[in-house]
């Protein structure tokens, strides 16, 4: 446990100093969010309707930005070779990197949440619920994520494989995630059968996850 | 304690490096691996520590911790020294002694012996080649692991902490450990010299 916990602070620790990925990316979701209202006109009522959609986007792109370091940081300095060396199982250490980069990465992009919807025109019910998903439901981009990051690094290629691999396994979570915000907002449909299922990718991708990125960085290690 | 390898073969990339490689080593030895450059002895380290697949033959330690693997039981000192530029001297040491678990000692303590005391709070990113080498070695004190695998261990240190380190692997040896390393340059130690590659 000692072991796992050393490792989330530190990786915390790296993602908030400067130079790391956590404010990057809330920086980018921001930037995204702030041009879409320039793209799509001063459209109020499309704004709304658009608004859960552009939010998830957002976000989907600002994680997919900061994941491709997930495991590349620790390969280039052989961290990497001592931490598959290591007595913590790998599938555990690959959970806790996961965990800390959501933490770091992805919890901010939720906190973000609420002020981007004024941007968006989003009322109070609708942000919420919009906040209520991404909250749901970006672990899961992280913890699917996290495979394509220790493919990357067996490949030896980042940033664009990692976008072509990550994006096609995130179409479910952006599917339900915005149904659910929309369902909050619009109706008829109910918030919860949506949302229920949201969560249920978040659980799979916990227990698919860190298998399959432990079993591509074994593999792989060349 | 006895590591023994027997008739290892190593492939990279379709194209085998070694076969037939046959070594051993016991309690309170060290065993030297010399040879030209791209006749495998990074590769020979690699394998022991399980970071390559074994193409042909074994490896085997008698003797260890029988719960734990091999690479369990291994220090292994790398080309790149697994340092992390934003965090401190003391808190890249810290993270090790946290992460790899096992018998542990005070960090503080180590870096007074490896001669980093006084850089202890400074951001890893300043520190010069020669000193992140003594922080990698300062990793190889703070749990305690019964075989090192040392890949040029001596690059980029200055006379005084090639003594130092000398005097260090000594020491590991006096307490029933176990040292490979792959060396182009002699290690300050009394050690048996595996030779790998062709004769050049």
């Amino acid at each position: 446990m000692t072991a796992l916990a050393a490792l989330i602070r530190r990786d915390i620790k790296i993602a908030l100093r400067v130079g790391g990925g956590a404010l990057i990316g809330v920086l980018f979701f921001l930037t995204v969010v702030v041009l879409m209202p320039f793209a799509v006109g001063p459209d109020l009522a499309l704004l709304t309707r658009l608004g859960p959609a552009i939010l998830w986007l957002g976000a989907l792109l600002a994680s997919l930005l900061t994941l491709d370091r997930l495991f590349m940081a620790d390969h280039e300095d052989g961290s990497l070779d001592l931490i598959v060396m290591s007595r913590t199982p790998l599938e555990l250490t690959c959970a806790a990197k996961a965990l800390a980069h959501w933490l770091a990465a992805g919890l901010p992009l939720v906190i973000a949440t609420p002020v981007l919807g004024l941007l968006l025109n989003l009322d109070a019910t609708a942000t919420s619920a919009v906040a209520l998903t991404l909250l749901a439901g970006t672990p899961a981009l992280t913890f699917t994520g996290m495979i394509g990051a220790a493919l990357a690094v067996t490949l030896h290629r980042g940033g664009l494989l990692l976008a072509v691999l990550v994006l096609p396994l995130s179409i479910p979570v952006l599917i339900f995630g915005v149904a659910a915000s929309e369902a909050a907002i619009t109706g008829p449909l109910s918030f919860g059968a949506p949302f229920s299922i949201l969560c249920a990718l978040s659980l799979v991708s916990f227990v698919v996850g860190p298998f399959a990125a432990a079993a591509s960085l074994r593999h792989g290690l060349d | 304690m006895r590591l023994t390898g027997s008739g290892v073969r190593c492939v990279r990339g379709g194209r085998e490096v070694f076969s037939g490689l046959y070594f051993e080593a016991a309690s309170g030895e060290a065993l030297a691996i010399t040879g030209p450059n791209g006749a495998g002895k990074t590769s020979l380290l690699r394998l022991i520590g399980g970071l390559l697949t074994i193409a042909g033959g074994s490896i085997s330690l008698e003797g260890g911790e029988s719960e734990l693997t091999l690479p369990e039981q291994i220090h292994y000192l790398g080309h790149r020294d697994a340092i992390k530029p934003a965090l401190s001297v003391s808190e890249n040491l810290w993270f090790w002694r946290d992460f790899l678990g096992g018998e542990a000692f005070d960090p503080a303590e180590i870096l007074v012996v490896v001669g980093l005391d006084h850089a202890a709070g400074l951001p890893a990113a300043f520190l010069s080649a020669g000193q992140r080498r003594r922080l990698s070695i300062a990793r190889l004190l703070a749990v305690r692991r019964p075989v090192w695998l040392l890949d040029e261990p001596t690059n980029a240190l200055d006379a005084a902490g090639q003594t130092l380190f000398a005097k260090l692997m000594g020491e590991h040896l006096l307490r029933g450990g176990l040292i490979i390393a792959a060396t182009h340059t002699p290690l300050g130690i009394t050690a048996r010299e595996l030779r790998i590659g062709g004769a050049s």
